[in-house]
């Protein structure tokens, strides 16, 4: 059970005091000026000394964290490796390589047209970022919205620098992915009547998002998983890719596998290849924890850049304001936006409600950061501080009972503590949650690299230098699906040439040349929590 | 210099903070884990674990990653249990009583026992939900088994053989696809978008120049 500290006892006294006069307060947001100015002195993104300037590959000259560089400039995992690419282990049509929501979207629509699919996944199928989505998805498909609304928000959002064609292509295409869901047999929160229960997310200025209670990725990937299975398709679990393998005319046509357990290399040939890798939170950027899953250590961006492929922002990435910060056991473990959609406000230690709690997440976040850091509004816990998220506004506004109907696993989370969320606030700070930037594509999906589709939080540009609440679970359906499409078409008139690595010993040869001795393995594939000091 | 607690992996003793999970205090003992981790918030059902409290009879069920180590604790991860999965056609089949009967008959040999509902790691009335199912009442086993994270366990304490995570899989499906009510204002959307109604107003959006664009950002109406 959770032991609150005495200053955290005297603070929560302090919530509870003004949260009666609190209620119901609209809180002013930010002007554009005031936006730009605290995330300028306070989101992590604007930290020179975190950057290194990269010296080989697509991207030299670009800037990117220390953490990222030291892979994308790393020792390749083939390297030195005796690896036989004249007799393939497997030999299909479209490899997936991921098995969160974008890789199985793909996996699907690359089976609908009649292509030879497998995916490959490090873990199992379905342990992702995506299963970890709490809050929802967002569609513009109420009579008060538009796809033009939700392209302005997202532009904004990602302070207009979103790719154009993708952002359309997101939009235009929500409101089919929320009934492709659907049809397969999401569970989504409705009326009797049929209408989809939406919210507001950070920056959305109409209610689009839609959920599943707080399990919304959860419940997409349960069934997108029970899909992949229905179909046959091949499933290599256990198994990471170390590297892409081109044919001698530079096309993607396979990856070199390895078994995460024996240790087994393995190869895959494949007509077309999709990167549905995911994220980067387990790299711990800057020393911050994270709400990402096990495996989220960038593996896609390291091979596609080494293939060849530039990357897109890499450089910008999403810190969800509210991460638990107490107790020790879930520090950095996500709490949903939704719960601010629901009415939380963030509190500082005198009991003062200080940011609009519906700002983008990268200006919530860094106004939390600027009242702990230069306020002194924080409130000590084991990791660090935190500010509080006043949870018991919650059903003050919709009513007894909303929490457990509508964020039970958040309740759940924090009851294993002994910490009842609709009595009690909780405890929050920032943590490292998304990937902003990522492998640039067009908008078939294919990367610099012929034949190299990508999708998901791998990709870059869809959501500009920030992303909104809710399009991430969008992106990886939309793109996902338009992945396996593509790839699946695609595939059908690829003629396969000799298979190479030959583009790896290029890529050493420039590293040297650099002045680059690599020593971090590459790619990660999974972070090393073992105590360092026995 | 923090409490320390004895837990046993496995059988084997090692010495950890007491404030670690036990999913931590597998690492701090020195494990590289690649299997019974996932996503390490309680979401991905990856580290179904049993645990036994020295000097206590009850056998114990929980996610490591969500469970705080105690002194004593005797544990087994279960990174992998043998559910049965039945495939189907989610365009063929129906909500009909008979398609659980066909798929997943061993529902019908659920002795009453209630020991899936007493090792659910999510806290799950997992023997309603099956009974449930047995009545082809997929709402409401739908609804019951919502949070479930798919872990295994209750299948592993089940005596009649019951893949309930799967069960429930299969109600769920059938509940978002044939039984919720539809949403018309979706399908109107769809609809909308095909005969491209939006176009016109998105080119004319995308084609501005940025300080348009953020000043109609800037100033946009919000939603109440």
């Amino acid at each position: 059970m959770y032991q609150y500290t005495e200053e955290q006892i005297v603070s929560m006294k302090k919530v509870e005091a003004t949260r009666a006069s609190r209620l119901g307060a609209e809180l002013r947001r930010m002007t554009a000026e005031e936006k730009d100015a605290v995330l300028a002195s306070f989101h992590p993104d604007y930290i020179a000394s975190a950057y290194e300037e990269l010296k080989v590959g697509p991207n030299k000259g670009g800037r990117v964290l220390h953490e990222l560089a030291a892979l994308l400039q790393g020792r390749p995992r083939v390297s030195g490796q005796k690896v036989d690419l004249t007799h393939p282990d497997y030999d299909v049509d479209v490899l997936v390589i991921g098995g969160g929501g974008a890789g199985a979207s793909a996996a699907i629509e690359a089976d609908n047209c009649g292509a030879n699919v497998m995916i490959v996944t490090k873990l199992r199928l379905g342990d992702a970022n995506t299963a970890m989505a709490e809050g929802g998805i967002q569609a513009a498909d109420k009579e008060n919205d538009s796809p033009a609304i939700h392209y302005l928000d997202a532009l904004g959002g990602g302070h207009f620098k979103n790719k154009p064609e993708l952002l359309y292509k997101l939009v235009t295409e929500a409101p089919e992915a929320i009934q492709w869901l659907n049809n397969l047999g999401v569970m989504f929160d409705k009326a009797p009547d049929g209408t989809m229960i939406t919210t507001h997310g950070g920056g959305t200025s109409r209610k689009r998002m839609h959920a599943c209670r707080d399990y919304s990725g959860s419940e997409i990937m349960r069934v997108l998983r029970d899909e992949v299975l229905n179909r046959g398709i091949t499933v290599v679990d256990f198994t990471s890719a170390i590297e892409l393998i081109k044919d001698k005319e530079g096309k993607a046509a396979g990856a070199v596998l390895q078994n995460m357990e024996t240790g087994e290399i393995l190869v895959a040939r494949a007509k077309t290849v999709i990167l549905a890798t995911g994220g980067a939170g387990r790299l711990h950027y800057q020393g911050f924890p994270t709400s990402n899953h096990y495996g989220a250590t960038a593996d896609g961006l390291v091979l596609a850049y080494r293939a060849g492929a530039k990357l897109l922002y890499p450089e910008t990435l999403q810190y969800h304001p509210t991460g638990a910060a107490a107790p020790t056991q879930i520090y950095g473990a996500l709490v949903t936006e939704k719960v601010r959609s629901l009415g939380a406000q963030l509190v500082n230690r005198e009991g003062v409600a200080f940011v609009n709690p519906l700002e983008t997440r990268d200006v919530t976040a860094s106004a939390i950061i600027r009242e702990c850091k230069q306020n002194g509004g924080g409130v000590r816990t084991t990791d660090g501080e935190g500010v509080w998220l006043d949870t018991p506004l919650i059903e003050m506004i919709n009513g007894e009972g909303t929490i457990e109907k509508r964020i039970p696993a958040m309740l759940r989370m924090f009851g294993k503590y002994g910490i009842d969320i609709r009595k009690e606030p909780i405890l929050v700070y920032p943590t490292l949650h998304y990937q902003n930037g990522g492998i640039d594509i067009s908008a078939n999906g294919m990367s610099g690299v012929e034949n190299l589709y990508v999708a998901g939080e791998a990709v870059g540009g869809i959501h500009g230098t920030n992303r909104l609440m809710g399009n991430s679970l969008l992106d990886i359906i939309v793109f996902g699906r338009n992945a396996g499409r593509q790839a699946g078409e695609k595939s059908k008139s690829v003629q396969l040439k000799t298979l190479t690595l030959d583009f790896v010993k290029a890529f050493e040869t420039e590293l040297k040349e650099a002045g680059i001795r690599p020593e971090m393995p590459s790619p990660r594939l999974l972070p090393d929590y073992r105590r360092k000091d026995n | 210099m923090e409490k320390t607690v004895n837990v046993y992996l496995f059988g084997k003793r090692y010495q950890v903070p007491e404030s670690l999970t036990i999913m931590k205090a597998m690492e701090y003992a020195g494990y590289q884990l690649v299997r019974g981790c996932g996503c390490r918030n309680g979401f991905c059902g990856a580290c179904a674990t049993i645990y036994r409290i020295r000097g206590q009879q009850e056998l114990k069920t929980c996610l490591a990653c969500q469970t705080q180590v105690e002194e004593g604790m005797y544990v087994a991860t279960l990174p992998f249990f043998p559910l049965v999965k039945q495939v189907y056609d989610i365009e063929k089949i129906k909500p009909t009583q008979q398609i659980m009967m066909q798929l997943y008959p061993e529902i019908y040999s659920c002795i009453g026992c209630n020991a899936c509902t007493k090792s659910c790691t999510q806290g799950l009335n997992v023997m309603q939900y099956i009974a449930y199912a047995q009545r082809g009442e997929y709402e409401k086993c739908a609804e019951e088994s919502f949070d479930c994270v798919m872990c295994g366990v209750c299948s592993a304490r089940c005596p009649a053989g019951i893949s309930h995570p799967q069960v429930a899989e299969l109600a769920r499906r059938l509940t978002g696809k044939y039984i919720a009510p539809r949403s018309e204002h979706l399908e109107k959307r769809v609809e909308e978008i095909r005969e491209g109604k939006f176009e016109a107003l998105l080119e004319s959006l995308m084609g501005k120049p940025l300080a348009e664009l953020q000043e109609l950002y800037n100033h946009r109406e919000i939603e109440k």
